[in-house]
């Protein structure tokens, strides 16, 4: 995948090769919410400056709930100082605020403090993971089922962690599902070159956008079956968009299915501060809950992320204040619900007229996006143009990213770049 | 199967099925002593009674847990920078603010929480470079040789992921100096790397020894590829800050034997003793001339953890490459691609302590007060461990030159050797872990950075304030005497 740097590089290039005036390129490519525009939530930004600078708690400016909250979370701080390490699994102050949300989450199940574990962001967690699950040579090789499309840096994520991507379609016509047959067939031709041993799920889906509002008990039976470990990405929870939908977790439902899946399945959901609503991706946290996991494996999980010391604090204090907002009566709380609904409101707004525009365009398609930043049309090329890209030894949807990003100054992703197949082309 | 007929569930995940490369990791400055210290803690605070009213954690080298103060300036502008509208304040000095205003403007949509190109913030590369250049009497620095990073240890193992390579007898080896800072090997075991040990001269101050160099990369040929030298300096856990004759020295030798050179230099400004100085192996480098420093491949690493700042909990740090491969550097930023970017806020202050108040600025005063009181501090502090451990029969310290630790060696008596050994643990954290119990004091015994065959060391942090170091130091001298009579 094209990374964030070499993006603008091309773009500073293009600008500089094609003679018209200077016009600022539009990117919707990169998953960055204040990059894009989006205001950092108020609350969390004053907190974190009170924990930077201590100074400001005597500052009766600031809202008395804002300093109330640095004080607690600085006394969790070894020396009172954002400065000092943490325990490599993250401040069990924050740790708890993260079980304590989870429970709250999740209709009451139960979450514990001592399978939370913080990291530096969600990518980092996942690279734990899979590290923990690379194991064995060629036919032995750890396979890990990664759905198409995925998130565009997850390709290169396992190849680094030195496991096989054994890929799973989800099926476009039905709302980008998870389809169980697809599942099995996935695992049946893996089988001989590889060892499918772990499954990635994201929900919302990364960049699909769909939910999987009832992550159905046939697919999480089916991993049981297979003996699969599951990675569930959660990290755009906070956005279901649309009335009346809340997200349900993995958890949640591994949960409900009883203590024969509940007490055996072995799952890790991820989050981060890296979410729609909160979007501070530069600050690098997140979590994972660990369930099921056998202890002394755990204990390496934990000698993993000692190497990266710690996630850095002032992201892991940001952590506490997303999952542990203003409450009703706080100083805070109607300045941080406006900032909220309006994320949230723009945020739906912006895929309705996306999805209306595009349905409109001849030669695109796209089902509805009930959560997360991305849409993903479908793109049906004439066959002239799929030619051109054969001569050129590009692939269609990214030869079409190339020339909108030259005449329209608007750059997307090509689908190509998320593992679709190359008989089918979409754009991020 | 089970009584209402379900197969019961084989995990997937088994010590047996993780990747073996992952279970030869371990980490001894958060190791099992520290697990223990955490378990007393909670046991004091739960009011159960011990030989001491605190346990004192002189194990990491965490400056503001020991109760050092952060800069001033640099929690202005961080702050300044976090929420912006408190550039309207009138109690932040206007240079803080306009650092503040800088460093936004960098930032996508001028917020510390956008990604940033995971080379690092350009203007910030731009700084560190300049900065570079100052620190070495002119010796140029291109900022496209930067990179920054989370924390050194990021770099350190980003820069030994490119260098590991190879399988059996030409597998990847790395020299690394015993005693050692435990990322190190930590690191090299999760890569599958060989680690090459050469011992550091205890007789002389810990001092880089060529001969012994050589011995160990002689015997190392045997059986792997020796590729790549890596030297702490200030040393971790030893103190020593090597000679410019010394780094010379090892230049030579590197250049002689291909070896690339890294070189961690987190404790740069930490320099107390009287006659030592730091000098970059960069700056000496370039001063041998074109033969080398057109030649030699060096990494040199940095970070906000140490020196006068202490802030290890923002991540900040960078790394200089010289003379590296055109197509390797770019596999290089390839690399460097899969963890995103540095978190922001430790590039923001990565820039501020490259890019300190100069003379005249508002905040300068108080800055070079705050800066000179804590090296001060630890230059007072390092003496004084010296010699308080020196007066202890069977305790010997060297010199603490530099960094933030001592690491004296102890006489562990035969009785007390046989007893840990019968307990399957090694001498030198058995005598660590009843200090724990009997004192409360943390340390980290010297098996877990590596020492001589025969010989035990602690290595205990310089860190608490003077009064509570004093004390420590009375603990460490009684409670050393004690367990001496004890198992004679």
């Amino acid at each position: 995948y094209l990374p964030l740097d070499v993006i603008i590089f091309c773009i500073n290039i293009l600008l500089q090769g094609v003679q018209k005036p200077f016009q600022e390129v539009i990117d919707l490519s990169s998953g960055d919410p204040h990059r894009a525009g989006m205001k950092p939530v108020s609350f969390i930004r004053q907190v974190l400056a009170a924990c930077l600078y201590p100074e400001l708690l005597e500052d009766e400016s600031v809202p008395l709930d804002v300093r109330l909250r640095a004080q607690r979370l600085l006394e969790d701080c070894a020396g009172g100082s954002v400065g000092s390490y943490t325990p490599s699994s993250g401040l069990l102050h924050v740790r708890q605020s993260i079980a304590e949300f989870i429970t709250r989450r999740d209709f009451g199940v139960p979450s514990y403090t001592k399978n939370i574990y913080i990291s530096s962001g969600s990518h980092r967690a996942l690279m734990v993971i899979v590290k923990l699950l690379a194991s064995g040579e060629e036919e032995a090789r750890t396979g890990v089922l990664t759905p198409m499309p995925c998130p565009h840096t997850l390709p290169t994520l396992l190849d680094e962690a030195g496991v096989t991507l054994v890929p799973y379609r989800l099926i476009e016509e039905r709302g980008w599902a998870v389809d169980l047959e697809e599942l099995h067939r996935a695992v049946t031709t893996a089988r001989g070159r590889c060892q499918p041993r772990a499954i990635y799920i994201s929900n919302p889906g990364n960049p699909t956008g769909e939910q999987h509002t009832q992550p159905s008990d046939s697919c999480l039976a089916a991993f049981f079956t297979h003996q699969f470990f599951s990675f569930a990405c959660q990290v755009y929870q906070d956005s279901v968009i649309g009335l009346d939908r809340e997200f349900i977790s993995y958890k949640r439902v591994l949960f409900e299915m009883g203590k024969e899946y509940a007490d055996t399945v072995e799952l890790v959901s991820s989050h981060s501060l890296s979410c729609t609503c909160i979007g501070e991706c530069g600050q690098m946290a997140g979590y994972m809950e660990i369930i099921n996991m056998d202890p002394e494996v755990t204990h390496f999980v934990d000698t993993m992320l000692c190497t990266d010391i710690s996630a850095p604090v002032t992201g892991q204090l940001a952590l506490d204040l997303m999952l542990k907002p203003p409450k009703p009566g706080d100083t805070s709380y109607d300045t941080y619900t406006q900032e909220i609904l309006l994320t949230l409101t723009t945020l739906s707004q912006n895929a309705q007229r996306a999805l209306e525009l595009l349905n409109d365009l001849p030669g695109m398609s796209c089902q509805p996006v009930m959560g997360g930043i991305y849409v993903y049309p479908h793109l049906y090329l004439p066959s002239e143009f799929r030619e051109e890209a054969k001569t050129l030894e590009v692939e269609a949807d990214v030869l079409y990213c190339q020339k909108l990003l030259k005449e329209e100054r608007v750059l997307v992703g090509a689908g190509h770049h998320g593992g679709a197949t190359s008989s089918h082309h979409h754009l991020r | 199967m089970t009584e209402n007929g379900v197969m019961s569930r084989a995990k997937v995940l088994t010590i047996d099925t993780i990747n073996p490369t992952v279970k030869k990791v371990e980490y001894a400055v958060r190791g099992p002593i520290v697990q223990r210290a955490v378990e007393l803690e909670r046991e004091l605070s739960q009011g159960m009674k011990k030989p001491f009213a605190e346990v004192i954690k002189a194990n990491i080298g965490d400056a503001h847990a020991m109760g050092q103060q952060p800069i001033t300036f640099f929690r202005q502008v961080l702050a300044l920078c976090s929420y912006p509208e408190l550039l309207s304040d009138n109690t932040f000095p206007e240079d803080a603010k306009s650092r503040a205003c800088r460093i936004l403007q960098s930032c996508g949509g001028h917020s510390m929480g956008s990604y940033s190109a995971s080379q690092g913030i350009d203007s910030v590369r731009k700084d560190v470079a300049r900065y570079i250049e100052r620190r070495d009497g002119g010796v140029p620095c291109d900022p496209d040789d930067i990179y920054l990073t989370t924390g050194a240890s990021d770099g350190i193992v980003t820069m030994l992921k490119l260098l590991v390579s190879g399988e059996g007898a030409t597998r990847t080896g790395v020299m690394i100096s015993i005693p050692q800072y435990p990322l190190y090997s930590a690191a090299l075991a999760e890569l599958g790397a060989v680690q090459i040990n050469y011992y550091l001269n205890e007789d002389k101050c810990w001092s880089m020894d060529i001969p012994e160099l050589q011995r160990a990369l002689d015997e190392a040929r045997e059986y792997c590829n020796p590729r790549a030298l890596c030297i702490i300096n200030p040393g971790n856990p030893t103190g020593q800050v090597q000679s410019r004759e010394c780094i010379e020295d090892v230049i030579r030798f590197a250049a002689k034997e291909r070896l690339f050179l890294m070189a961690d230099e987190v404790y740069q400004d930490n320099v107390y003793a009287d006659g030592c100085q730091f000098h970059s192996f960069k700056k000496v480098l370039f001063e041998m001339g074109p033969e080398y420093s057109e030649t030699v491949e060096l990494a040199s690493f940095h970070s906000t953890s140490k020196c006068y700042m202490g802030e290890c909990g923002f991540r900040g740090g960078y790394m200089e490459i010289i003379n590296m491969d055109n197509e390797v550097k770019a596999q290089l930023t390839k690399l460097v691609s899969v963890r995103l970017c540095p978190p922001v806020p430790g590039q923001a202050l990565m820039d501020l302590v490259v890019n300190p108040p100069q003379p005249g600025e508002p905040s300068y005063d108080s800055f070079i007060k705050e800066r000179t009181a804590t090296l001060s501090a630890l230059a007072e502090k390092a003496k004084l461990t010296e010699q308080v451990l020196n007066t202890v029969q069977g305790i010997s310290c060297n010199p603490v030159q530099g960094a933030m630790y001592s690491f004296p060696r102890i006489t562990i008596p035969e009785k007390a050797v046989k007893e840990a050994t019968e307990q399957g643990q090694q001498p030198d954290m058995f005598y660590c872990m009843k200090m724990l119990e009997e004192t409360g004091i943390c340390l980290v015994p010297g098996s877990g950075f590596g020492q001589k065959d025969g010989t035990y060391h602690f290595r205990m942090t310089i860190l608490p304030p003077t009064d509570k170091l004093k004390i420590l130091l009375d603990k460490v001298k009684e409670f050393h005497q004690k367990f001496t009579q004890q198992y004679s």
